[in-house]
């Protein structure tokens, strides 16, 4: 493109004859035709005519030329190539039509001087032609092979630019890149991968990846491996531990990519590795704070939790396990008096404590939360193996702990189940321990108890009647039986004891002492003898009605808990009222305990009962605590000695004389107080005599009758009997 | 692997290039051994085939000529080969110094050798890439920082589209160029080709060459070639033959022109 050429040769045509001249012109049009279209040439047909016109003259020019010089010729044909008339075949039939017409559109003669001019100047037309091709074939070969040179100098900065992009990225890049050949030889690593492994590229080297096997590694990884090398899958994915030079280990992620070469087969590996370490250790430290107690640092109810179902989870047919339940005894008091800092210590050292009595495999100790720790024995062979363990943490517990210059003694009680796993739960052995830490509360503290599945199902049993007591009450299911009280003088029924029971639709027939305890427990004894009061006296009015003067009192029992009922007064009054039964046909029995140990507001009730004219009655005298000087002052009219007394009284040949002083005495004393004497659990015709001689007055027993329902009484009071 | 787009490509002087052989048809000694093989082996079957390229060559000063009388002083080359002689820099520039060309080919050694021609001029630039994919072409440096797209531009597509197949969409091609360039520019088309019921069967040689030794090479009518100037009004003569489009005198016109192996045309933006 610099190659401009001017085409314009010479502008000094004029000394040229006009024949000759025209001559020219007429060969020029000739040679321009003789040549267009052998080559390319960026010019119009006319410009190609004017360059050849001027061509022409040069050459007519040189051949009359004095003295004759063949350069012009020479310059012609390097004009020639010049101006890209190129193609080979221009030159041949350039020389050709300056051989052939030349001469003769000159109208020259053709002499032998002109014709050897003629041909000296086709001669030098030709090598300048041939030279200034040459060398213009020569400059554009050179500057072809130039611009090769720098397309390849381009294209190969262009690839090292990007070689060293790719470069740039595999050492400067944060994630760990390793490149290995098929058979697992180590090619290269990263900078971020040595230091990663702390092993240097020459030591990678030496390596093959399956040298970075861990132990630990999950099977999946060498199995997706295998198959990656083996072209079955192009990456996979891994989370894998890697040894380090130091020895440490190392937690990545690690990417596996199989590169293949052009035909598809798998030529490199290729691993980027992510160091995740540190969210590893943080992840086993959030871990390791999920699943242990701060303060005592022991594992929490959730590992323990865990460990236990797990224990669950592998079970065999034969494998048992035990556990100990274990509460401080005492410990709020120890919280409330000393503050929570001491607590919070004793826990420690309870804990420690703990975990040193309770070392091994398959043995865990977890603190379930405030005072409550368990204590986990695996693959157990019996309960004396969780007995063991319990003995040595009581007697672990013995010794004072020191706190703050305090000198604490603290006791646990223990709850021990320990059984096969097949069969159980996991649930139900936390029950269950649960249930066996009460009892040994229960049973007194600072031991151990052992679950007891019979213990468990009366618990479950009394659980359930309680449960199931308010329904009992509005269904009906409870209903009461009359014991008769015998004048032991002449035998005659002078009063009834109602005594209830409880028809029940699972448990059957239900004496007073399976739910009368239960009843105060819950509170429903208020209703349940508010209950029994209103059918006793209604049965007292039907008596009264049916019998008239021999008519029997009824004798009710009143719980503790009725006797401190602020409204019983009130209750009694009412019912009395609505059965229309005169107060002196109603006994109200209470225990020693129920009098004795009451403070003033009950008494009032008693006094305000007796006053009515009801009758008050001590039941089981005898066998608690009485304040004698007390009983003076109780609005009292009766005692009803114990029949544990009785059994001395009860052979027909033989009696034993400390009993028979003791109801003596009693009756003495009784009497002199001026309260009548009811002697209960009187079984034989003996112990009916012996009574009548110490001087009892009425006597109640299976001997006169068992308690029956009220028809029987009726029986009795008709003489049926 | 797919190479990035931005990696080169082999210069594998074993392999003809399509600038290459075009150099050695008209003339110039910019080539190799198998370009001068295969441009002889074509015109051994396609002897009149240089008479072609000169033609196409000829269709380029001529429309840039064109182009210049009637104001416009911005070219964008497309295809623009190895530069050996009459090139649109040359032609332009000698009109008004101040023309401003971009040549863009595929070619690197093409592109390396304008390169080293051109060093100096600084109205001119030399972009390497592919042409069909405008957007690159028009967001190129050697394009933005050259060209004023608020002036008119002439982009020239001289041989070159009947290397691009109906497969690879060169309307959309086109299409994607005529948008980027303001009212008043110019599209300047040379494309092989014949009318229906013309047929030599030098022609299909011509093409079974070129197929399998340089590029797919693809004839396409005149109604074709019309077809591809939507946008653009044709200027006169229209879509004609080669040799037939504003030629420089009628001994220009040969007796095979109006039969010629190829079209021509120039088309104004709206």
């Amino acid at each position: 493109m610099t190659e401009r050429v001017d085409h314009r040769v010479r502008d000094d045509r004029s000394h040229l004859d006009p024949a000759v001249l025209a001559g020219a012109e007429s060969f020029a049009r000739s040679w321009a035709t003789a040549v267009i279209g052998s080559s390319y040439v960026p010019m119009t047909r006319a410009e190609v005519a004017q360059h050849l016109q001027d061509l022409t003259e040069m050459l007519v020019e040189a051949l009359y030329a004095t003295p004759f010089r063949t350069a012009p010729g020479y310059e012609i044909g390097a004009r020639l190539v010049d101006a890209h008339f190129t193609g080979t075949d221009t030159l041949g039939r350039t020389i050709q039509l300056v051989g052939d017409d030349l001469l003769v559109e000159l109208g020259a003669d053709s002499d032998d001087r002109l014709r050897s001019r003629l041909a000296a100047l086709q001669g030098a037309l030709s090598a300048g032609y041939a030279r200034a091709l040459r060398e213009r074939t020569l400059a554009e070969q050179e500057a072809i092979r130039a611009a090769v040179l720098d397309a390849r100098d381009q294209a190969e900065a262009a690839l090292r630019a990007s070689e060293a992009r790719f470069r740039a990225m595999f050492t400067e890049a944060a994630i760990g890149i390793g490149i290995a050949d098929i058979e697992g030889r180590i090619l290269d690593v990263n900078q971020a991968l040595q230091d990663m492994l702390g092993f240097s590229v020459e030591e990678m080297r030496q390596y093959n990846v399956r040298d970075l096997m861990h132990p630990e590694d999950a099977g999946s990884v060498w199995r997706l491996y295998d198959q990656l090398i083996a072209g079955e899958c192009d990456h996979y994915r891994a989370e894998k531990r890697f040894h380090r030079a130091d020895g440490e280990q190392v937690w990545t992620h690690l990417t596996l990519s199989l590169v293949r070469d052009d035909h598809g087969e798998p030529q490199y590996q290729v691993a980027m590795i992510e160091d995740v370490t540190d969210r590893h250790l943080l992840q086993n430290r959030l871990r390791y704070q999920a699943l242990h107690d701060p303060l005592t640092g022991l594992p929490n109810r959730a590992l323990f939790l865990e460990r236990l179902g797990r224990v669950f989870n592998n079970r065999g047919k034969r494998r048992r396990a035990g556990l100990c339940y274990l509460d401080l005894d005492g410990f709020k008091v120890i919280n409330d008096s000393l503050g929570h800092d001491i607590g919070d210590q004793l826990l420690v050292e309870v804990g420690r404590r703990l975990d040193h009595s309770v070392s091994g495999e398959g043995k865990l100790v977890a603190r379930m939360g405030g005072d409550e720790f368990v204590i986990l024995v695996e693959g157990s062979s019996g309960t004396d193996d969780i007995v063991q363990v319990a003995d040595r943490v009581l007697r672990e517990m013995e010794a004072p702990i020191r706190i703050s210059g305090h000198e604490l003694s603290v006791s646990a009680s223990i709850g021990i189940v320990e059984r096969p796993l097949a069969g159980t739960t996991a649930a139900d052995l936390m029950r269950d321990a649960d249930i066996t830490l009460y009892w040994a509360k229960a049973d007194g503290k600072s031991r151990w108890a052992l679950y007891d599945p019979e213990r468990n199902a009366r618990e479950v049993a009394r659980f359930t009647l309680s449960a199931t007591m308010p329904r009992a009450l509005e269904r009906d299911e409870f209903y009461v039986e009359y014991q008769p009280l015998v004048r032991l003088e002449d035998s005659t029924v002078v009063g009834v004891e109602a005594l209830v029971r409880w028809q029940h639709p699972e448990f059957g027939r239900l004496a007073p002492d399976r739910f009368i305890e239960l009843a105060e427990e819950t509170g429903l004894i208020v209703p349940l003898g508010r209950w029994v009061l209103r059918k006793a006296c209604e049965e007292a009015r039907r008596w009264l009605v049916e019998f008239g003067d021999a008519a029997p009192f009824v004798s009710v029992n009143l719980a503790v808990r009725q006797s401190r009922d602020p409204e019983l007064v009130r209750d009694v009054k009412r019912i009395l009222d609505e059965c229309a039964l005169p107060p002196h046909h109603l006994q109200l029995e209470l225990t020693e305990s129920a009098i004795m140990g009451t403070a003033d507001e009950p008494l009032e009730s008693l006094r305000a009962l007796s006053d009515m004219g009801i009758k008050i009655a001590i039941d089981d005298f005898g066998t608690g605590y009485s304040n004698l000087a007390y009983l003076k002052h109780l609005p009292v009219h009766e005692l009803k000695i114990a029949g544990s007394f009785m059994e001395g009284l009860r052979a027909a040949d033989e009696e034993d004389p400390v009993d028979s002083q003791i109801v003596a005495t009693l009756v003495q004393l009784a009497h002199a107080l001026r309260l009548g004497v009811t002697a209960e659990g009187v079984e034989t015709p003996a112990q009916a005599k012996r009574l009548h001689r110490i001087g009892c007055d009425t006597g109640q027993g299976w001997f006169f009758a068992r308690p029956g329902p009220p028809d029987a009484i009726d029986s009795l009071l008709r003489g049926d009997l | 692997m797919e190479r990035p787009n931005w990696a080169p490509g082999d210069i594998d002087l074993e392999r003809p290039s399509v600038a290459r052989v075009y150099d050695y048809w008209l003339g110039g000694a910019h080539n190799f051994a198998a370009d001068r093989a295969v441009a002889q082996r074509i015109l051994e079957d396609v002897p009149h085939l240089r008479g072609v390229i000169v033609n196409h060559r000829s269709f380029l000063r001529r429309a840039v000529k064109h182009l210049v009388s009637v104001g416009v002083r911005q070219f964008l080359d497309l295809g623009s080969g190895i530069p050996t002689v009459g090139n649109v820099h040359e032609i332009a520039q000698g009109a008004d110094p101040t023309s401003k060309v971009v040549y863009v080919d595929i070619d690197p050694v093409a592109v390396a050798h304008s390169r080293s021609l051109l060093l100096d001029n600084d109205q001119v630039n030399v972009l390497q890439t592919d042409v069909r994919d405008a957007a690159v072409v028009l967001k190129s440096p050697e394009v933005t920082e050259l060209l004023d797209f608020d002036q008119p531009i002439a982009v020239l597509m001289v041989a070159l589209l009947h290397f691009v197949p109906d497969g690879e969409h060169p309307r959309e091609i086109i299409a994607a160029y005529r948008d980027a360039l303001p009212a008043g520019s110019y599209l300047a088309m040379s494309h092989a080709g014949y009318e229906p019921g013309e047929w030599d069967p030098n022609w299909n040689a011509a093409r079974t060459a070129y197929n399998s030794n340089v590029q797919q090479m693809t004839y396409r009518t005149k109604a074709e070639i019309i077809s591809m100037f939507d946008g653009f009004e044709l200027v006169e003569p229209g879509v004609a033959r080669l040799p037939l489009w504003q030629p420089d005198s009628p001994d220009d016109v040969g007796d095979d022109a109006a039969t010629f192996l190829g079209f021509g045309a120039v088309g104004r933006k709206a």
